[in-house]
Parts: C-alpha cells; sequence; structure tokens
C-alpha cells in the first residue's frame, strides 16, 4: 500500500511536470526560443491562485480569471521581448529571460514579499480515501492527476487532429516552408508562446494548495523542466509525457529510498541518457 | 598598428590605476575592488568557452563554487593552510570536475548545451545542499586564510586587505596574460574555428571534440581560481555560490563587457559589479534599494535589445568612427 501511494504521487508529479515541460518544449521546438522565464510563470500561476482565491474565495473562480490574466501577460511579453528574440543568438534569449526572472521574481518580493504561503484545497475535494487503518491518499491528488491526463490528452488531439495542429507540427518542422505555404507564422508564434505560459500558469495555479507558494518556485522546477526536455529530446510532446513521468518516478523513489541523494537521482538518469542518446530519446541523431 | 597600441596603452593604464588605487586607504573600497577582479576572473575563464570557442555554458559556476569547497574542506580548523598545496588542489579539483562534465556536455550543442551544463551545476548544488558533506545549506567558515609561506619566506600575507589586493591584481594580470597567448597559439586559434564554423573545422582533421574539452576543462580550472580568491576573501562558502544566479551573472559580465576579446570580462565584471552596488545604495534609492535586482534585472533585458556587442563595443567602435574605419551604411567595422 505505501509503495502504492509513492507509485500515484510520482505519477501525479510527473504530469506536473507535463504541464510545463510540453510548453517549454513547444516553444523551443517551434520557436528555437530558449526559454528561462518559463519557470517564472509556474509561479504567476501559483501567485495568482493564492491571490485570486483571497479575493473570490474559490479555486473554480480563480482558475478561469488566473488564466486569461497569464495568457495576457503571456501575449504582452510575446509581443514586446520574446518576438525579437527568434532570430537572435540563443546567447541573447538566456541573457533575456534571465533578465526576465530577475524582474519577475522582484516584483513578486515588491507585492507579496517573501513570505511562504499556503492555499486552501477547495472544500469539495478536501477528504481522503482511506486505504488502510493507518494510510490514506487524498482526492485533490487525485483530482490534479485527473486534470492534468484530460490536459495532456486535449493537447496531443488538438496537436495531431486540428487544423492548427497541423499548422504546428509544420512550423516546427519547417519554419520557413510552412510561412511559404500560407500559415502565418507570427500569429502562429503568439499564440503558440501564449498558450505554452498559459499551461505553465496553470499547472502553478493547481498546483499552489499541494505545494504552497513561495519565492523561487519556478527556479526550481524550471531545472527539473530542462532535465525533462533533455531526455525527452527538444520539440517532442511523446518525449515529454515519458520523461516527465520517468522523472516523477525517479524523484519520488529517490525520495523514499535515499533522501539525501534524491536531489541527485534526475541529474544521473540525465547523464545516463546523454550517453546513451544525445539527442534525447525520442530524436534521431 | 596604432590600434593594438593603443588598446594596449589603455590597458596599460587601466592596470596601472588598479596598482595605485590601493593608496587611497578605504579599506571598503580595496575589498570591493579585489571582489571585483575575482569576478573578473571568472568572467575571463567563462569568456574563453562563450565568447572563443562558442560554448555558452550556463553552469559555470559549478567550478567556481566547487574550488572555494574544496579550500574550506581541506583548511584545517584552527590554523592556516599552505597557499602553494591548496591553490593546486582546488584547480585540479574544478578542472577534473569540469572534465568529467565535459565529457558528457561537450557532446551536445546549442540549446542542449545550455541546458544540459545548467542542470549539472545545479546536480553540485544539490550535492552541496542536501547533504552533510559542505555543511549543508548553512555551508562552512574558513577561519585563517591560506598562507603563502614558501622555503621560510612569506612574500604575501593574504590577511591584509591591501597585500590580498594586489594578490588578485597580479593573479588576474596573469590569467589575462595566460588567455592572450593561448588565444594566439595554434590551439586558440583552432578554438577560434570552432566557434565560427564547427563542421568545417572538423573536415579539416581538428578532433573538434578533444578541443572543445580541453577548453571546457581549461576554463573550469581558471573558474577554480577565481573560486578559490573569492572562498579566501569572505571566508565562508555556501551553496549559493554554486547556483545559477552566480552563473548568470559571469554571463552577463561577459556579455555587458563585450564578449570574444579580452578586455571585454575585464570592462564587464568592474561595470557590473560598481552598478550592483549602485542600484542597491540605499542612499540614493531609498526604501527600493532592497529590490535592486529589479533594475538590474531591466538593465540585462536593454543590453540585449539595444547593446548587444557590449560596452568593451562602444569604445572600439567610437575609436573606429574616429579613424573613418566604420561602414557609414550600417555601423559595421569595414
Amino acid at each position: 500500500m505505501f509503495y502504492l501511494i509513492q507509485l500515484l504521487n510520482g505519477v501525479q508529479y510527473g504530469l506536473l511536470l507535463f504541464l510545463l515541460a510540453s510548453g517549454l518544449t513547444l516553444i523551443f521546438g517551434i520557436m528555437g526560443v530558449m526559454n528561462l522565464a518559463h519557470g517564472s510563470f509556474y509561479m504567476i500561476g501559483a501567485y495568482l491562485a493564492y491571490w485570486l482565491i483571497k479575493i473570490t474565495g474559490s479555486l473554480w473562480l480563480t482558475i478561469p480569471l488566473g488564466l486569461s490574466i497569464a495568457l495576457i501577460i503571456g501575449l504582452a511579453l510575446e509581443q514586446t521581448f520574446f518576438s525579437r528574440l527568434y532570430k537572435r543568438d540563443h546567447l541573447y534569449q538566456v541573457l533575456l529571460t534571465f533578465g526576465l526572472i530577475l524582474i519577475l521574481e522582484e516584483l513578486r518580493s515588491v507585492l507579496f514579499g517573501d513570505d511562504v504561503h499556503g492555499v486552501a484545497v477547495p472544500a469539495l475535494l478536501d477528504f481522503s480515501i482511506p486505504l488502510t487503518d493507518t494510510l490514506s491518499y487524498p482526492v485533490y491528488r487525485l483530482f490534479l492527476t485527473g486534470v492534468c491526463l484530460v490536459v495532456a490528452a486535449a493537447m496531443v488531439l488538438v496537436i495531431r487532429r486540428t487544423r492548427l495542429g497541423m499548422m504546428i507540427r509544420a512550423g516546427s518542422s519547417n519554419r520557413e516552408m510552412a510561412a511559404s505555404l500560407g500559415v502565418n507564422i507570427p500569429l502562429l508564434f503568439a499564440l503558440v508562446f501564449a498558450f505554452g505560459t498559459a499551461l505553465a500558469a496553470f499547472a502553478g495555479m493547481i498546483a499552489a494548495p499541494i505545494s504552497s507558494v513561495f519565492p523561487g518556485m519556478g527556479n526550481q522546477i524550471l531545472i527539473i523542466c530542462f532535465v525533462v526536455v533533455v531526455i525527452g529530446g527538444i520539440g517532442s510532446i511523446y518525449g515529454a509525457m515519458i520523461a516527465s513521468l520517468a522523472i516523477g518516478l525517479a524523484d519520488t523513489v529517490g525520495k523514499v529510498l535515499a533522501p539525501e541523494l534524491s536531489g541527485i537521482a534526475i541529474y544521473l538518469l540525465m547523464a545516463v541518457i546523454l550517453l546513451w542518446r544525445p539527442q534525447g530519446l525520442t530524436n534521431k541523431a | 598598428m596604432p590600434n593594438i597600441s593603443l588598446s594596449r596603452a589603455a590597458l596599460i593604464s587601466g592596470a596601472l590605476l588598479l596598482a595605485v588605487f590601493p593608496l587611497t586607504g578605504a579599506t571598503f573600497y580595496i575589498q570591493l575592488g579585489a571582489k571585483i577582479m575575482i569576478m573578473a576572473i571568472f568572467a575571463l575563464s567563462l569568456d574563453l568557452l562563450v565568447g572563443h570557442t562558442g560554448l555558452v555554458s550556463l553552469g559555470h559556476a559549478a567550478y567556481f563554487g566547487l574550488a572555494a569547497y574544496v579550500l574550506a574542506l581541506i583548511s584545517p580548523k584552527y590554523e592556516a593552510a599552505s597557499l602553494w598545496l591548496t591553490l593546486p588542489t582546488a584547480m585540479v579539483a574544478a578542472a577534473t570536475a569540469a572534465l568529467i562534465i565535459g565529457f558528457l556536455v561537450v557532446r551536445t550543442a546549442g540549446v542542449y548545451f545550455i541546458m544540459v551544463t545548467l542542470a549539472f551545476a545545479q546536480m553540485l548544488y544539490a550535492v552541496f545542499h542536501d547533504t552533510k558533506l559542505g555543511g549543508g545549506s548553512d555551508g562552512i567558515y574558513i577561519y585563517i586564510r591560506p598562507d603563502a609561506t614558501i622555503a621560510g619566506i612569506k612574500p604575501v600575507d593574504l590577511e591584509n586587505p591591501v597585500q590580498f589586493y594586489y594578490f588578485v591584481l597580479a593573479v588576474m594580470i596573469a590569467v589575462y596574460y595566460l588567455l592572450s597567448k593561448v588565444l594566439h597559439a595554434p590551439f586558440g586559434r583552432a578554438l577560434a574555428g570552432i566557434k565560427i564554423n564547427e563542421n568545417r573545422m572538423r573536415s579539416l582533421g581538428y578532433p573538434v571534440f578533444t578541443y572543445k574539452l580541453a577548453a571546457f576543462v581549461f576554463a573550469g580550472a581558471l573558474a577554480g581560481i577565481a573560486g578559490y580568491l573569492a572562498a579566501s576573501q569572505f571566508g565562508f562558502v555556501n551553496p549559493e555560490i554554486l547556483a545559477w544566479h552566480h552563473s548568470g551573472t559571469a554571463l552577463m559580465m561577459v556579455i555587458l563587457g563585450g564578449m570574444g576579446r579580452l578586455h571585454g570580462p575585464l570592462i564587464g565584471a568592474f561595470a557590473y559589479v560598481l552598478l550592483q552596488e549602485f542600484f542597491s545604495a540605499a542612499s540614493v534609492f531609498g526604501a527600493y534599494a532592497k529590490h535592486w535586482q529589479l533594475a538590474m534585472g531591466s538593465l540585462i533585458v536593454l543590453i540585449v535589445l539595444i547593446l548587444p556587442h557590449g560596452l568593451a563595443d562602444l569604445f572600439d567602435r567610437a575609436h573606429l568612427n574616429e579613424r573613418g574605419d566604420v561602414n557609414p551604411a550600417d555601423g559595421e567595422p569595414k
């Protein structure tokens, strides 16, 4: 039973990582932009949840409101900064987004202070399923797993089955060719960027009740997402899915077996993958 | 070549200025000066990768921090460690880490390289942050600075801020000189070739992987010197010196100064630290001084958007302009 709980936790963490890493990998794969500030959107989402729940009193109102705000922020940043970066060297993308992280972190400090805040689990889901006499599993975590699965499935459907998805795939495999065939690349880029960052903010919002809301939370998860993207291969949604679950499980199992070394387990996994397939699991060299 | 002699004159006057600066006697500023020169060594070592080999590392603080930790871990608690023993040890440790990590990361290119260097640096951060090895997140104190006595003679007393300053200045000039020799040697020319066109160098028969790995290890060892000096100056190490903020800061210094030219990182380190001191000065910004990162972040964004070639380019360009060497159409040097 104990292992079942760890397995569920690992899957839930992995799926949450997928929400972040899929946006990151799409933005890399399609626009060629290295976005260090992706983790900051996770943080923005979590703080939006904390702030909006205080105002509205309900997570169900908070999520659509927060998503709209995150979409607007994403679009605004795409128009002001990222659209100027598409043809620049990765070095400048790294620096500009590094600067953005400093700005967003500091704005967070000005607006919300540096304390750790908790976000209440919505009353509807605030109970646990008893598994044995002593062990039980919180329903909110199951809900989180379910939501992530639905979003992941919707994303795969959009990318595989719709006209928009076709354009995204075309833009990702050959930008110039897609543009010359009449795909509106600037619009497509703006959409994908805003969508990717909104997804990261969404992950932050729904994770807030279990992870709490704290300074630097975005950077911590960003680096894990990089590991996911490196293992899965840039631009690959399926690779991101497999790698997210692998990292989620490795991290959870690591924490149980060797708590002190768990921070290192995922990097060792990455090192092995790099030796075996430097271009990631799903990309052919 | 009047151009070269002019920049050499600027460099020598810069070095002289640094040499007479401690005569002002303001200990705070002397220590600040030493801190800046340590960061300049760090930025110089990173520029070997970013500016001269085309490898954008976002995990360079790992080698800086590792060398600092090595000094802290091998220093006896109540007596001074020998400089001549601990400095090489720290450098070898940093170089070894760079060799192992480099063996894995140099296989990758582009954004992969950026992410993977960052991830491995973060792994070292996790090692020192999560385990008891280096005192966990609290770090370790170094109570007594390394002792430079050799064969009964003590050439420099590192406990004395002024002498420490001159020691750092000498090391910085030595690193600068070493790098300028290496970059003009066949090895450095090969790195420049790899930066411009890796495939061409490979088809010319250069073992590109070995060259890149060698540059990575060399840069790691030089970053180790900077880390060692930083640990000696502050007498304290904690995991934050390995963290990616530190790597990002070094990268920013390289770009702010101007990458790919040796005086760029030096100008960048001075400009960055002085700006940071300015933005965090409570006398200027009052209550907002503690939010100096807001100003620093905005500055970084602005630099990327309007001054991508750094401050050194601004000077060089003004100088070329005077001599009419700039193409009037696009402002690029002819």
